[in-house]
C-alpha cells in the first residue's frame, strides 16, 4: 500500500518547464530515503495552470505545489513526505500573499466544474487501470449490455450536448442523421486538429485522459452502427499522439477495443492519423480529404458527412472535447448533463484563458457563467491592475466583446447575439494598452495566411482587408478605406465557401461595432488612442519634467534629440524613428508618448 | 493481460484497480504517524511499516496514512494518531509494531478506542 501519492504534471507545459527532472529527482530521492515503497510517484496530464508549472500535487492531503524545480525535491521529500510538514514556499500564493495549500481553495479552481477535464491532472494517462478505477469503460459496458443504439442517441439528445469544435451543432441530432444513413460500413472521426493558435484544451485531454476519447468514440460508433474510427491529430502534438497510441494498445490488450468487445457482437477498430498542420484541415470536409490522402481543401456541403463522408461512406465527426463528454453523459444520464448550463447551451465548456489576465490557463466552467466571473474571479483580473478593455472569444475567427458584455452569460446564443462565437473556446483578454485596430489586424493576419485559396472571396477578400487595416494602422487610412473595409468584411463573410472565410471577418466586424471611434481616431486624428500603433506614436519631451540630464540624447540611435544641458532638449519628430529608447531611458518620465 | 470478456469482469478489475487511486480521494479515517527526528529514533519507521502492512493485509479502503513532524511529546514517541470524522483525534504513545494490528483492527476498523495505549485526546 502506498500511503501517499505524488502527482507530477507531465503535460506539455510542465514538461517544458522541467517536470521530468522533478519526476526523476523524486524517484531517486524517495529511494534514497527508503520511502519508495510507501510513496507512489504518478505522472499525470495537464492541470490547466501551466504558467505555474511544474505542478506537483501530494495526496492524501491534496497539497498543491507550483513552480517546483529539481532542487526543491530533497526538501519536499524530507519535509512533506517524511515529516508531514507542508513546504510553504512552494505553495500557491493568493491575494495578499497568503499561501493556499489546497487545490480546491485556489480561486482559479473553485469556480470550475470539471467534466471533460475530470481526469486530467488526476490519473496517469499511461495506465488504463487508473482510468478504469475512475469508472472508465463503465459507460461503454452500459450501452453494450443494456441500451439499444436508439436509446444511446436519445440519451445524447436529452443531454443537450452541442459540438465543442466551434459550430455548436447538437450532437445527438448529428448522431441520429448518421445512424439513419443506410449501409454496412460507417466511420466515426475525432477532430483533434486544434488549429486555433491560443487553444490547448484538446491537447490536454488527449495527453491527460486519452481513454475518455476512445470510450466516447466507441459509444458513438455503437449508436450509429460504425465499426471503424480515426483520430485526426495535428502532428505538432507528439506527446498527445504517443499517449493516444499507448492508450489504444492498452485498450486492445484488455479486449476493450477490437473484436467482440466485452463478449458482445460489437467490434471496433481505431486509427490515429497525423495531420498536415494547416488550419483549414480542421474543417470537416478538408479533414476527411486529408485522411484519404488528398490535399486538405474544403468541399461544398451537402452532401453532409452523415450521408457521404470518408471514402463516400456515412461518417460522423466530432471534436475531442465533444467525445470526451460522452462517457460521463451515458454514465450519469443526459438529464444530469442538461441540469448544468442555460436553456440552449447545456453542460460545461473548457476555455483557454490568455492575454492580460493574472492567471492564465485552461478553465472548465458551467455554461451560463458570466465573462466577469471567468476573467475576474477565475482569472484574477487584469495584470498590473490596468483597465479591462476587451476580450476576444472564439479564437482568431471569433469576436471582440467589451466592458458592456462582462455580465453576459457565456452561451452559444448570447455570444452569437453579441457578434462573437464560442469557437473552440479561446479567450484572449485585452487591457487599455491594446489597440483594437491592431488586434483586428493581428487576427486577420492569421486567417488570411491560413486561407486555402480555393474560393475567391476568402483568398482575395481577406488580403484586401488586411491591406486596408495596415494602411489605417500606419496612419494613412481614409474614411473611404474604412467604408470599403466594412463592405469587404460583409462580402467575405457571406460569400466564402467554408467556415474559415465565413468567420475570418468577425474580429474586424466586432471591433468596428464596438470600437469604431478607435478606427476613426487613426484616420481623422492620425493618432492611436492606445499608443500601440508605432507609426502613429509621437515622442515629445515634457519640458517641465525634464531635468536636462541628457540621457535621451545620448541614447537616441538616430541622434534626433537636440539640445544641451543649459537650454533644453527637443526631439526632431520628422527624424525620429519611434524606437522608444528615450522613453525607456529617461529616469524622470519626461518623455511623452502621444 | 487476459482480455475482459464481460461487464462483470470489468467491474472486478475496477474494484482491484481502485486501490491504485484510493489515496487520491477523500478518506474517512486518518492514521497519522509522528515522524520527527525523535520519532524516527524511537522507531516510527517500523511503526509506519507495520501500519501500511496491516492496512494492505486487511484490504482497507477509505483509510489514509499521513505523517507529521515533532509535536513536543518526544518522550512518548513513537506517536500514532487516529482521526475518525467528527469523533476527535486520539493519540497513542510508545507504540510498537506489535501494537499496530490491535489499533488497526479495534480502532480503525471498528471504531473502538484501545484505551490502554491512549495518551491524549482532542475533541472536535
Ligand atoms: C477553418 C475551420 C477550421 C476548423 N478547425 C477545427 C478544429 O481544429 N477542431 C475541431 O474540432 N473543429 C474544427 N472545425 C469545425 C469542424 O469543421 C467540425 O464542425 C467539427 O469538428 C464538428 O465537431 P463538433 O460537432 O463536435 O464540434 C473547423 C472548421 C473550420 C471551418
Ligand atoms: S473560405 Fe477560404 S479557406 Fe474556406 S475554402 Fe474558401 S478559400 Fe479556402
Ligand atoms: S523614439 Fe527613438 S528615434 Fe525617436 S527620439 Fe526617442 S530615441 Fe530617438
Ligand atoms: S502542463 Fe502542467 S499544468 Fe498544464
Ligand atoms: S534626458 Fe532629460 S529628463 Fe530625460
Amino acid at each position: 500500500m502506498y500511503r501517499a501519492h505524488v502527482l507530477v504534471c507531465g503535460g506539455t507545459g510542465c514538461t517544458s518547464s522541467g517536470s521530468h527532472g522533478v519526476m526523476d529527482g523524486l524517484k531517486s530521492e524517495l529511494k534514497k530515503q527508503n520511502l519508495d515503497d510507501e510513496v507512489l510517484v504518478v505522472q499525470t496530464g495537464c492541470h490547466g495552470m501551466c504558467e505555474m508549472g511544474p505542478i506537483v500535487v501530494v495526496y492524501p492531503e491534496g497539497t498543491f505545489y507550483c513552480r517546483v524545480s529539481k532542487d526543491d525535491v530533497p526538501e519536499l521529500v524530507e519535509e512533506h513526505l517524511l515529516k508531514g510538514r507542508t513546504v510553504d514556499r512552494l505553495l500557491y500564493t493568493g491575494e495578499g500573499d497568503v499561501h493556499v495549500p489546497h487545490y480546491s481553495e485556489i480561486p482559479f479552481y473553485s469556480k470550475q466544474e470539471r467534466v471533460a477535464l475530470g481526469n486530467c491532472g488526476y490519473i496517469d494517462a499511461d495506465k488504463i487501470e487508473e482510468y478504469i478505477a475512475r469508472d472508465g469503460y463503465e459507460a461503454l459496458g452500459k450501452v453494450l449490455t443494456s441500451m439499444t443504439p436508439e436509446d444511446v442517441v436519445e440519451e445524447m439528445k436529452t443531454s443537450g450536448l452541442r459540438g465543442r469544435g466551434g459550430g455548436g451543432f447538437p450532437t445527438g441530432l448529428k448522431w441520429s442523421f448518421c445512424a439513419k444513413s443506410p449501409g454496412p460500413k460507417k466511420y466515426v472521426i475525432c477532430n483533434a486538429d486544434e488549429g486555433d493558435p491560443g487553444a490547448f484544451m484538446d491537447r490536454s485531454i488527449l495527453e491527460g485522459d486519452p481513454h475518455s476519447i476512445i470510450e466516447g468514440m466507441m459509444i458513438g460508433a455503437y449508436a450509429m452502427g460504425a465499426d471503424e474510427g480515426y483520430i485526426y491529430c495535428r502532428a505538432e502534438y507528439p506527446l498527445a499522439i504517443k499517449r493516444l497510441k499507448r492508450a489504444i494498445d492498452q485498450a486492445e490488450e484488455y479486449g476493450l477495443l477490437g473484436e467482440n468487445v466485452l463478449g458482445t457482437d460489437f467490434s471496433f477498430s481505431l486509427h490515429v492519423k497525423e495531420g498536415a498542420g494547416a488550419f483549414v484541415c480542421g474543417e470537416e470536409t478538408a479533414l476527411m480529404g486529408s485522411i484519404e490522402g488528398r490535399r486538405g481543401m474544403p468541399r461544398p456541403r451537402p452532401p453532409f458527412p452523415a450521408v457521404s463522408g470518408l471514402w463516400g461512406k456515412p461518417t460522423n465527426i466530432n471534436n475531442v472535447e465533444t467525445w470526451a463528454n460522452v462517457p460521463s453523459i451515458i454514465r450519469r444520464g443526459g438529464a444530469w448533463f442538461a441540469s448544468m448550463g442555460t436553456e440552449k447551451s447545456k453542460g460545461t465548456k473548457v476555455f483557454a484563458l490568455t492575454g492580460k489576465v493574472k492567471h492564465t490557463g485552461l478553465v472548465e466552467v458551467p455554461m451560463g457563467i458570466t465573462l466577469r466571473e471567468i476573467i475576474f474571479d477565475i482569472g484574477g483580473g487584469i495584470l498590473g491592475d490596468k483597465k479591462f478593455k476587451a476580450v476576444q472569444i472564439g479564437g482568431p475567427s471569433g469576436g471582440c466583446l467589451t466592458e458592456e458584455h462582462l455580465d453576459l452569460p457565456v452561451s452559444y446564443e448570447d455570444l452569437a447575439k453579441a457578434g462573437a462565437i464560442m469557437g473552440s473556446g479561446g479567450m484572449v483578454v485585452m487591457d487599455e494598452d491594446n489597440c483594437m485596430v491592431d488586434v483586428a489586424k493581428f487576427f486577420l493576419e492569421f486567417t488570411q495566411r491560413e486561407s486555402c485559396g480555393k474560393c475567391v472571396p476568402c483568398r482575395e477578400g481577406t488580403k484586401q482587408m488586411l491591406l486596408l487595416l495596415k494602411k489605417i494602422c500606419d496612419g494613412e487610412g481614409t474614411m473611404e478605406d474604412l467604408a470599403q473595409l466594412e463592405e469587404l468584411a460583409h462580402m467575405v463573410k457571406d460569400m466564402s465557401l467554408c467556415g474559415l472565410g465565413q468567420t475570418a471577418p468577425n474580429p474586424v466586424l466586432t471591433t468596428l461595432r464596438y470600437f469604431r471611434h478607435e478606427y476613426e481616431a487613426h484616420i481623422k486624428d492620425r493618432s492611436c488612442p492606445a499608443g500601440a500603433c508605432q507609426a502613429l506614436i509621437r515622442y515629445r519631451i515634457d519640458q517641465d519634467k525634464c531635468k536636462k540630464c541628457g540621457l535621451c540624447a545620448k541614447n537616441c540611435p538616430v541622434n534626433c534629440i537636440d539640445g544641451d544641458r543649459k537650454t533644453q532638449f527637443v526631439i526632431d519628430e520628422d527624424a525620429c524613428v519611434r524606437c522608444g529608447t528615450c522613453y525607456d531611458k529617461c529616469p524622470f518620465d519626461a518623455i511623452l508618448k502621444l | 493481460m487476459a482480455k475482459i470478456k464481460s461487464l462483470d469482469e470489468l467491474r472486478r478489475i475496477k474494484t482491484s484497480a481502485s486501490d491504485l487511486t484510493a489515496a487520491r480521494s477523500s478518506n474517512a479515517v486518518k492514521v497519522i504517524v509522528g515522524m520527527g527526528t525523535c520519532g524516527i529514533a524511537a522507531g516510527a519507521r517500523e511503526v509506519m511499516d507495520a501500519v501500511l502492512k496491516e492496512i494492505e493485509k486487511r484490504g482497507l479502503k477509505d483509510v489514509s496514512v499521513q505523517t507529521t513532524g515533532c509535536i513536543g511529546m518526544c518522550q512518548e514517541e513513537p506517536l500514532l494518531d487516529v482521526i475518525y470524522p467528527n469523533k476527535g483525534r486520539i493519540t497513542y504513545g510508545r507504540v510498537t509494531p506489535e501494537d499496530v494490528p490491535r489499533i488497526v483492527s479495534e480502532h480503525v476498523v471498528n471504531g473502538r478506542i484501545v484505551e490502554d495505549l491512549v495518551i491524549a485526546r482532542v475533541d472536535d
